[in-house]
């Protein structure tokens, strides 16, 4: 039975992300197409909101995946922590700025749904504001990786400030909720089928977010394989100008 | 122990130590907010006590970047963390030496400074409590964020974007335990999530700063 740690070898990880990367790439494309042309064209539209409702298909899946990259982030950092695997370190730098692009899309497509919907682009209300802290949180890690020289000292710092920032955005999250009341509604996924959305939306969006967590899974894999040739690289140009 | 918090207070007092650079502008912004807003008492009332946490907080940002800088640049960093005294030690007595010198000055003056905000007579008590249970907090979360950022090169905009999401919720509870003093309302609670907030704070994040710290040292 093969560990999960062999992936912890740069060469390995390389080799079957090399393998798995188009086809996790073509059905990303698959399903967003797929579930945003029927989210798009074929549902009806909402009784009370027209068709902006349709903005749930970039909205939700991105909202979700601003907060799971931030999770697969925490992981990779307690990873790079405890058993020091430079491709758990690397894969977290390259998640922080698609987790920072889903976070602007979420904000940005709530901002234009809200403007007709709530008659405004931004209230300080928990969600967004929590979003907006989030999106602080990734700007933070994204500049502190690119501040720092030495690559281990590097994923040192930003693994720490990765654990202390997911304790101080949970707190954050419960802060706003005191401060202030939401015009937020609230979540439109649930296990309970009554608070859940209707089926007719709730099925493309199902193919949305599968889409959107493929793309980030091929995101993250390409970036990752792109850090470490690039470091691979450097190593080879110090080598040479030793030798 | 107490004679590294003695140099840092000295150091700190001193000439070019920016002892008063904090106060300084924790003055000007509340000096300056009526001029921006326009001359309407009852409006100051209302945004004193949001004011002056949102001063003593920036005030605080201004003196970061000092807790390490200087230290690391001479090399007294080196000394003081190969000294026997534990590095999580050496935090925390930083971050009570910044303050001794920022915090608790902002704290006493925040008072008169409310005076010139037309703040209602009721919201003295909550205003002081809260800021001298939260000002702690904020140096404890800025010595962390100095620590991240003691190996980088004018690193005083990093430190501030690093600071600025850690410093959202004590800024909430505190600034929300002074507003409801402000207004006759019961503030206990934001004042027990504050201090929450900072007993957490000063016995969880010095072991992250140290530990940041001696990353930096390698």
């Amino acid at each position: 039975m093969a560990s999960l740690w062999e992936y912890a070898n740069p060469r390995k990880f390389i080799a079957t992300s090399d393998r798995v990367l188009p086809w996790v790439g073509a059905l990303a494309l698959a399903c967003l197409v797929l579930g945003l042309v029927w989210g798009f064209f074929f549902t009806p539209e909402d009784y009370r909101q027209g068709a902006s409702v349709k903005i749930i298909y970039l909205h939700v899946p991105a909202a979700l995946m601003a907060i799971n990259a931030w999770l697969m982030m925490l992981v990779a950092s307690l990873i790079w922590i405890v058993r020091r695997h430079h491709v758990s370190a690397l894969a977290a730098r390259a998640a922080a700025p698609v987790g920072a692009v889903m976070t602007i899309i979420a904000l940005a497509t709530g901002a234009f749904w809200g403007q007709p919907i709530w008659g405004t682009w931004w209230v300080w209300d928990p969600r967004l504001t929590s979003f907006l802290i989030l999106l602080l949180f990734y700007l933070g890690y994204i500049a502190l990786w690119s501040a720092i020289e030495n690559d281990d000292a590097a994923a040192d710092l930003t693994s720490v400030l990765c654990l202390v920032g997911s304790v101080f955005a949970l707190l954050s999250r419960y802060a706003v909720l005191f401060w202030n009341q939401g015009l937020h509604q609230g979540a439109s996924l649930s296990l309970d089928k009554k608070e859940n959305v209707a089926d007719v939306f709730y099925l493309p969006l199902l193919v949305c977010i599968a889409g959107f967590v493929l793309l980030f899974v091929a995101l993250v894999l390409l970036r990752t394989q792109t850090e470490i040739r690039a470091r691979r690289m450097r190593a080879l140009l110090a080598r040479e100008r030793m030798g | 122990m107490r004679a590294i918090l003695i140099r840092d207070l000295r150091l700190a007092i001193r000439a070019g130590g920016g002892f008063g650079l904090g106060l300084a502008f924790f003055l000007i912004v509340v000096v300056l907010v009526p001029f921006a807003v326009g001359p309407r008492g009852d409006l100051h009332s209302v945004i004193a006590p949001g004011i002056l946490w949102l001063g003593a907080l920036l005030a605080c940002l201004l003196s970061l970047d000092r807790i390490f800088a200087l230290d690391y640049e001479d090399g007294s960093l080196d000394l003081l963390a190969t000294a026997p005294l534990p590095l999580e030690a050496l935090v925390t007595l930083k971050a009570l030496a910044h303050w001794l010198t920022t915090g608790l000055p902002l704290v006493l003056v925040a008072p008169f400074l409310a005076v010139l905000l037309n703040m209602p007579a009721a919201g003295y008590a909550p205003l002081l409590q809260a800021l001298a249970l939260g000002t702690p907090a904020l140096s404890v979360i800025g010595t962390f964020g100095a620590a991240l950022t003691v190996g980088v090169k004018r690193g005083g905009l990093l430190l501030s974007l690093l600071v600025l999401p850690l410093y959202v919720p004590t800024l909430i509870f505190g600034a929300e335990a002074a507003r409801r003093g402000a207004e006759g309302l019961d503030h206990g609670m934001p004042l027990a999530m504050l201090a929450g907030i900072t007993c957490g704070t000063i016995a969880l994040l010095p072991f992250a700063s140290a530990a940041v710290v001696r990353v930096s040292l390698r």
